[in-house]
């Protein structure tokens, strides 16, 4: 499996998939699931890393959310940009199907 | 085709009901998800890399007319529209909530179908030819004993927790079209020197990480023998294969380990042990029902040459290629096997909307018999079509967007749903294949270049086939950027073989030029009537890499 995040990296979010429909969520800075990347909290250094996923755990708890990760991203233009392709194409969909989904509503976004 | 009787629909449906009362108990919490996770599997449903995908068994690739619309109602019911024929002969929703999965199943039952087979360490859906009782050299049809098998292993208590997943193919001709030399299990119908039928076994045969060619351990297993030879392999299997290592725990590693010399001895023993215990006999008149399922339809007699045929293929270019390519002889006088390519010029290899899958059932019905079949080539197969009809197929075809003719040329590829989609996938397989089929989308060209499988995977667990494609290509990540290495030399049938890697990988801009290179390059080798495989058995790998890197 590809690597999610690189040791060291120095900003992570967090990310899951929602239990009742599996789609790609974000952990916010409120405790929310959003589907956008845009709205994720943002950890700087590996402790506040560490925290982030650990305010996962009551929603996995609950079961709104499964498998929770932390992964690399860069802040850009006062956006998240995702550090990896796996992890660009997890939050704006497949890079084929333009015409559905994620990939269409966020024209441009696989260029 | 096979129909469902008492035993399988009581066995479809409980299985619907018990899941229902699973997913009810993990959406409420009752069950947790290391609980439910085997549980989701065992019914085809994985969670991928953006949605949960559920994975539908077509046992030995076989389908009704009535049993594609139901997909393509699922596809528009529960999914965005479309489904993914895969390499496994299955197909794939891509976008289905967990929530809906119930349903969605109880749907699928309606038909005759199920996820049933198609993830876990169990023996998998069983794969077999798509030309299955329509090749002309065939020896007996191979979906009599697949579907034998079928019944055999479906919930087998013995081998639903094996050290790891278990796939079965069959091929009942001596043209190999099932890939039956990497299958855990690989039977081969033949006759002996009496005339009478039985089973060539191969075994320990497999892609992935390491790649494993099937060993030969029986050159005549009688037909009444199958059940209990296969029982002895499994139970072979069940004892030596490696647990501890997942890597390791498929059977191609066991035979590698102790050799297929020993293998054979093993199963031998085993099955000597079987025999004088009370071995399952197949028993002649339960093959005989089974085998009823599979007569022949009522083909009408009719000449050979078709008039009509003959007539349009001088009319109509797009036509005559079209038949070139995709048309295919079959053993019965004015008929022929039609390929459907699920590969048009930029398109996703093996994708089909629910509007497509209706238009194909559509066509089925009315000129072949009501039924199709899957490919593990990711096309779609109509067997048994009358050659005068072969015009009017074309043209419902056309109309549908289905009518590309490229068959078994380059454009022809195969490719896992790669990092679009998949989770364990390292890089993308399918805007590659998108990019190579636009690169070579001259049919005059494809011609020129002639029988040439580009196979490509996102990952090392090889579902796109890299190793025996005749170019290869395989994704792999360095640190977060798509890299693609590639193989010479694979194939897949009867003269099956693992390709060769060229050399270092090559960047997602420089791949597709690395692909024509390598096609130039054999086009200025090749001798009148070599194929691509034809000129690298011939002249190796060394012009080739020679190519490819003496300028860089």
């Amino acid at each position: 499996m590809a690597q999610h995040s690189r040791k060291g990296a120095q900003f992570q979010a967090l990310t899951a998939n929602r239990l009742a429909d599996g789609i790609v969520v974000y952990l916010t800075s409120d405790n929310r699931w959003s589907e956008s990347l845009q709205d994720a909290d943002v950890a700087e250094g590996k402790e506040a890393g560490e925290a982030l996923l650990a305010r996962a755990q009551p929603t996995v708890d609950d079961n709104i959310v499964v498998e929770p990760y932390l992964f690399e991203i860069a802040r850009e233009d006062g956006g998240i940009r995702a550090a990896s392709v796996r992890e660009t194409i997890r939050q704006a969909g497949p890079t084929v199907r333009l015409d559905l989904g994620k990939q269409a509503e966020l024209p441009g976004v696989h260029r | 085709m096979y129909r469902y009787d008492e035993f399988d629909y009581q066995i479809v449906n409980e299985r619907v009901a018990q899941f229902r009362g699973q997913v009810a108990r993990r959406l409420s919490g009752e069950l947790t998800e290391d609980e439910f996770k085997p549980l989701r599997l065992m019914n085809g449903v994985y969670l991928q890399l953006h949605a949960y995908m559920l994975r539908v068994a077509i046992p030995y690739g076989t389908l009704s007319s009535k049993q594609l619309r139901m997909l393509a109602h699922i596809g528009r019911k529960y999914d965005r529209g479309y489904g993914h024929f895969t390499t496994r002969q299955n197909l794939q929703y891509n976008w289905p909530a967990l929530k809906d999965m119930p349903d969605l199943l109880h749907d699928l039952a309606t038909v005759e179908m199920h996820a049933i087979q198609t993830s876990g360490n169990c023996i998998r859906n069983v794969t077999s030819d798509q030309y299955a009782g329509a090749a002309k050299d065939e020896i007996e049809d191979p979906r009599i004993v697949s579907e034998i098998i079928r019944q055999w292993s479906t919930f087998h208590p013995e081998f639903s927790f094996l050290p790891r997943k278990f796939k079965i193919a069959v091929s009942g001709t001596p043209d190999d079209r099932a890939a039956i030399r990497v299958h855990d299990i690989g039977i081969q119908i033949v006759r002996d020197g009496k005339g009478a039928i039985g089973y060539e076994i191969y075994v320990g045969g497999g892609l992935g990480r390491t790649p494993m060619i099937g060993k030969k351990i029986a050159d005549f297993v009688p037909k009444e023998d199958l059940l209990a030879y296969l029982e002895a392999i499994m139970r072979v299997y069940n004892m030596y294969g490696r647990r501890d290592n997942i890597y390791k725990a498929r059977i191609k590693i066991l035979v590698h380990e102790i050799g297929a010399e020993e293998m054979k001895r093993q199963v031998d023993a085993e099955f000597a042990e079987i025999r004088k215990t009370g071995a399952l006999h197949l028993p002649a008149e339960e093959v005989a029902r089974i085998q009823a399922y599979f007569a022949p339809p009522a083909y009408e007699t009719l000449p050979d040459e078709s008039t009509e045929l003959n007539k349009a293929v001088l009319a109509d270019r797009d036509f005559a290629n079209w038949v070139k390519s995709n048309v295919a002889a079959h053993k019965v006088p004015g008929y022929a096997i039609v390929n459907i390519s699920l590969k048009p010029i930029g398109g996703t290899p093996g994708d089909c909307s629910s509007d497509q899958m209706d238009a194909v059932a559509d066509i089925a019905e009315k000129y072949s018999f009501d039924e199709l079949r899957v490919t593990h080539e990711q096309n779609l197969t109509l067997a048994d079509v009358r050659k005068k009809d072969l015009p009017a197929v074309h043209a419902a075809l056309k109309a549908a967007g289905l009518a590309t003719a490229n068959i078994n040329l380059i454009t022809d590829q195969i490719a896992c749903p790669g990092l679009d989609y998949c989770a364990l996938a390292n890089a993308r397989s399918i805007p590659l294949a998108q990019q190579i089929s636009e690169r070579f989308s001259d049919l005059d060209r494809q011609h020129d270049i002639g029988e040439l499988k580009i196979n490509t995977s996102g990952c090392i667990n090889a579902c796109g086939h890299h190793h025996v494609g005749h170019i290869g290509i395989l994704g792999v990540d360095k640190k977060g950027v798509e890299y693609y290495q590639v193989t010479l030399g694979g194939a897949a049938d009867e003269k099956t073989a693992i390709g060769d890697i060229v050399g270092p990988a090559f960047t997602e801009e420089q791949i597709v030029d690395a692909i024509e290179t390598i096609v130039t390059t054999y086009l200025s080798l090749r001798q009148p009537g070599e194929r691509f495989i034809d000129t690298y058995r011939r002249t190796g790998i060394d012009p080739f890499k020679e190519s490819l890197y003496a300028t860089h």
